[in-house]
């Protein structure tokens, strides 16, 4: 299923632990899967089948042990910690499940961020981006407002209009609804949806709610480390 | 969608966001953060600043006011005649031996050979700012039936008075002679019972006398030169002393101080007299001095370990409770070097702050230490004045220090696998 529109393509990924010593673990047994430009797909499984690691690797935040990445056509395995740092910054926005601001910035600082760390410092168009994202997600008015000020599906708002911030093609949301009642998850969900229609972000949430994963435009589970089913 | 509670009303925060490079915001936001630590260890550099300034300040200048005061009656360099030493006439040989117990010469007052040209040699010698030539020796100074031991100096006042500052010494009178006029301390005056205008007997060891008018009083702060030295002109010394156009000795005032060793060892290359420099002869004195530096840079080596210690231990900490921040600032696209410099930049800034802080803590301390510690005459051992050149020493050291001790926790920040540090 390879195609030139593939933004994330991921061929016999393995993933091992404690590699050498005895009690060296597989936790991803070959996984083979693609994501189309524009998709919104759900990756659901149960607790420790290795959903998060999976997410990891195609985050580029760890190593897969063996098999190849290609992440906006871009093969990963020759390249250094930089390059996957500054590859990772230009193509892959995160949402994490406990929101993960940094507290000593106000939600509009933290909405810049990413942006900050891309051109080393703020800039007016930054800015004025992240007001925009900050209005869209429903929080204007709290812009100068600290993460511990605001509640919980507030902070997952900044966090997803940080994600946003520099329009990535790939958004990656690891449970981003796991610690938010119904209403304030379906709002969360929501906006990823919008986003992924308005700008055309492919869209990867690992989420434990069928509810979520059905209003995906595919699913793909993870059961002990292997793909087991995929949903149209 | 909840609502929004209003804003507090607080200043636009971003605004230094606005242009501060990435690393400087979040390393100061982060040090903002953890107020605690960070006023610890600011207060642990600013009191390593103050402690290494305010010594090294008042060490240095309590050295200068000793050196001062020992230099207030002392020429920086003195040229005598060479000590007279007896020679054997016999030498011993393998078939010959000779018995005999030579008994050192005794010295007399001799005058320094050719001292004009000598003079006029050493204040052509550079580094030499001054030339005095005196003639001294004991004499008796009597009136009515109480006589005292007294040195008798014979000056050129123009001359002396640029090698001892004289002139600030005098009690009453200015410090000029001419005739048989005299100038006397003012504890030999009070030991004769006589003032300014009375008349005093002089008589020199080789029995010449002659009757003095005393024109001026000096307290030169050391009791034993005011009851001893007995001004009067190079020619009336010459005659009581006899050493008809002899000096005893030529004194050199020189232009850096701690350079009178190179300036004696020249002279004495080229005269082949007796020179001494001030310090050979407080050789103890320096040796103490050179000491208490010693010391002085032990107690400043252990400040600075001690502070980089406190900045290292508290950074260390710091790193281990932004695990998570420093985290996602990885997930975000901040490179390992960016992360490093996070932590660095806290640990100079820490440096940069404390020693500015420091700076004015010193100078505080000196200030209160110069009104409690004076001089038995009532002034002030040393001025609350702060070096600038040892200012901007000691701030460049805070920095460094700073920068170095936040090395190790910087190291381990940027070594923090991204996963790992988001989810703990």
């Amino acid at each position: 299923m390879t195609s030139k529109d593939a933004i994330l393509q991921l061929t016999d990924i393995r993933k091992r632990y404690n590699v050498g010593t005895p009690v060296e673990t597989e936790v991803l047994h070959g996984i083979t899967i693609a994501l189309q430009q524009a998709e919104f797909v759900a990756l659901i499984g149960p607790s420790g089948s290795g959903k998060s690691t999976l997410l990891n690797i195609i985050g580029l935040l760890e190593r897969p042990t063996a098999g190849t990445l290609v992440i906006a056509g871009q093969p990963t395995a020759k390249l250094n910690d930089a390059d996957l740092t500054a590859l990772r910054g230009a193509t892959i926005g995160f949402v994490f499940q406990f929101h993960h601001l940094l507290p000593a910035f106000t939600a509009l600082e933290n909405v810049m961020l990413p942006s900050i760390i891309a051109h080393g410092t703020a800039t007016a168009e930054a800015e004025a981006i992240a007001r925009e994202l900050l209005t869209r997600v429903g929080l204007k008015g709290a812009e100068y407002k600290r993460p511990g000020e605001l509640s919980g599906g507030m902070q997952q708002r900044v966090a997803i209009a940080r994600s946003l911030s520099l329009q990535p093609r790939l958004i990656l949301a690891d449970e981003p609804t796991g610690n938010l009642d119904t209403v304030s998850a379906d709002e969360v969900f929501g906006l990823l949806r919008e986003f992924n229609r308005d700008h055309g972000s492919a869209c990867l949430i690992v989420t434990h709610d069928p509810r979520l994963a059905e209003r995906c435009d595919r699913a793909i589970e993870l059961v002990d480390g292997q793909v087991v089913g995929k949903t149209l | 969608m909840a609502t929004i509670p209003p804003n507090r009303h607080r200043p636009d925060v971003s605004r230094q966001a606005r242009w501060m490079p990435f690393e400087l915001l979040v390393a100061l936001r982060f040090l903002r953060e953890g107020r605690m630590q960070s006023a610890l260890i600011l207060a642990g550099v600013t009191g390593g600043v103050a402690v290494i300034i305010f010594l090294t300040q008042l060490i240095n200048q309590l050295q200068f006011t000793i050196i001062d005061r020992v230099m207030g009656s002392q020429a920086h360099v003195v040229i005598r005649p060479l000590e007279e030493v007896t020679q054997q006439v016999l030498t011993s040989t393998p078939e010959r031996a000779v018995a005999a117990v030579v008994q050192p010469r005794t010295q007399r007052l001799r005058s320094v050979d050719q001292w004009e040209q000598v003079a006029k040699l050493a204040a052509g010698t550079p580094g030499v700012l001054a030339v005095s030539p005196v003639v001294s020796g004991p004499a008796f100074a009597s009136r009515g039936g109480t006589s005292k031991s007294v040195a008798l100096m014979g000056v050129q006042p123009e001359d002396y008075r640029r090698v001892v500052k004289m002139d600030s010494y005098m009690t009453l009178g200015r410090f000029d002679v001419s005739g048989t006029r005299t100038l006397i301390g003012t504890d030999l005056a009070k030991d004769l019972g006589v003032t300014v205008g009375d008349k005093l007997r002089v008589t020199s060891a080789t029995g010449r006398s002659e009757t003095l008018d005393i024109a001026g009083l000096f307290d030169m702060g050391n009791r034993d030169l005011n009851r001893r030295w007995v001004f009067v002109t190079l020619k009336l010394g010459q005659t009581l002393l006899d050493l008809p156009g002899g000096v005893s000795n030529i004194d050199l005032t020189v232009t850096d101080l701690f350079g009178a060793n190179p300036v004696a060892d020249s002279l004495r290359a080229q005269t082949n007299l007796t020179v001494e420099s001030w310090m050979q002869t407080n050789a103890s004195l320096l040796s103490a001095l050179s000491n208490q530096s010693v010391s002085n840079n032990l107690i400043r080596s252990f400040v600075v370990i001690i502070v980089a210690l406190g900045i290292s231990s508290v950074l260390v900490v710091s790193v281990v409770q932004k695990q998570r921040e420093i985290g996602i600032l990885r997930a975000m696209g901040a490179g390992r070097r960016r992360i490093m410099t996070i932590f660095l930049l806290q640990g100079g800034l820490v440096g940069l702050v404390g020693s500015g802080l420091g700076s004015a803590l010193a100078y505080a301390l000196l200030v209160v230490f110069s009104h409690v510690f004076k001089s038995p005459d009532g002034s002030p051992m040393f001025a609350a004045e702060l070096d600038p050149m040892l200012v901007l020493m000691a701030s460049a050291l805070a920095c460094l220090v700073g920068l170095a001790a936040a090395a190790v926790p910087a190291r381990s920040a940027a070594r923090m696998d991204p996963v790992q540090a988001i989810r703990a």
